[in-house]
């Protein structure tokens, strides 16, 4: 049974990584932007997951690219609750979540 | 998993990200990246990461996107969806990624990496095989389930990444703990910070 070469998921990746990194130059909504890192760090994952197949030990995938995964799952949900409660803050403040009106540090 | 397969999920991952970015309302945007979501965790499941796969649904689809859903709702974004967007980030947009594919196009081009090896019921038998000589004998592995499993022609995808996850990763899994206390802590800070403010 012919299967997707690893080169195929990694092509897939990348190609997921650059529409996240369109939105994120693209979207004006913060909470946007968020979302499209999120889908970048994913891009990230599925990368990992694909060589941790690639290479085997004794036969069996090799389990430290997947543990970089779990983790990478856990710190992207920490920082998902942290930045939004940041959003939120900003929002109070400034009453918009749009960026081009958020040029406090533009001088 | 079968190429004819991987590119339905591969699909449904692209189309799912190329709405988050296209969709102008967020609450769309956002229901969006559920889908590709599902279509990456789908090709996660085709790599025999089974656990993984179960994870992103879990953590992303299931406790990820309803914050994002519960924070727009909270915020009501109705009035910013006119806004257009400025060409020049438009260009810069497209430009920019495009020459990351191409340059990853480029890469592939000149690399080759070659198939994955099959896990079938034969490779399995001989990985258990293999177990012997690498571990020793008195390893909770030997007693586990991981063991058993392989001796049923199984992958032990769970039992695996736990047992590495609590020896060798011990150490990293107690500073994410301390992590998610921190992340915790801080949200709390954030929040009633702005309530003695207001």
């Amino acid at each position: 049974m012919q299967t997707a070469s690893l080169t195929e998921y990694l092509f897939m990746s990348g190609l997921l990584f650059a529409i996240g990194l369109a939105g994120v130059i693209i979207r004006r909504n913060i909470i946007v932007i968020f979302m499209c890192l999120e889908m970048m760090l994913a891009a990230a994952a599925l990368t990992l997951i694909a060589f941790s197949r690639y290479h085997t030990v004794n036969g069996l995938p090799d389990y430290d690219g997947q543990m970089l995964m779990f983790f990478i799952i856990t710190v992207a949900a920490a920082e998902v609750a942290v930045g939004l409660a940041i959003i939120v803050a900003l929002y109070r403040a400034r009453q918009t979540v749009n960026t081009e009106d958020l040029t406090s540090l533009k001088g | 998993m079968p190429t004819i397969l991987f590119y339905l999920f591969a699909l449904i991952m692209i189309g799912g990200g190329i709405g988050v970015v296209a969709l102008k309302n967020p609450v769309s945007s956002a229901l969006s990246m559920i889908v590709s979501f599902i279509g990456l965790a789908a090709l996660f499941v085709g790599l025999n990461a089974y656990f993984v796969g179960i994870l992103q649904i879990l953590v992303y689809t299931g406790a990820v996107m309803v914050l994002f859903l519960f924070i727009i709702m909270l915020l009501d974004l109705k009035k910013e969806e006119e806004k257009q967007f400025s060409s020049s980030s438009i260009a810069a947009g497209v430009v920019i990624p495009t020459l990351l594919v191409l340059q990853l196009i480029a890469v592939f081009q000149t690399s080759d990496f070659g198939n994955f090896q099959a896990i079938t019921p034969e490779s399995l038998a001989m990985s258990e095989q293999q177990l012997d000589p690498s571990i020793p004998a008195d390893s909770v592995i030997r007693s586990s389930m991981a063991a058993e499993n392989l001796a049923d022609r199984k992958l032990p995808d769970v039992n695996l990444i736990g047992h590495k996850l609590f020896n060798e990763y011990n150490l990293p899994l107690q500073i994410i703990a301390v992590l998610l206390l921190v992340a915790t802590v801080g949200c709390v800070a954030l929040s009633k910070k702005l309530k003695a403010k207001s």
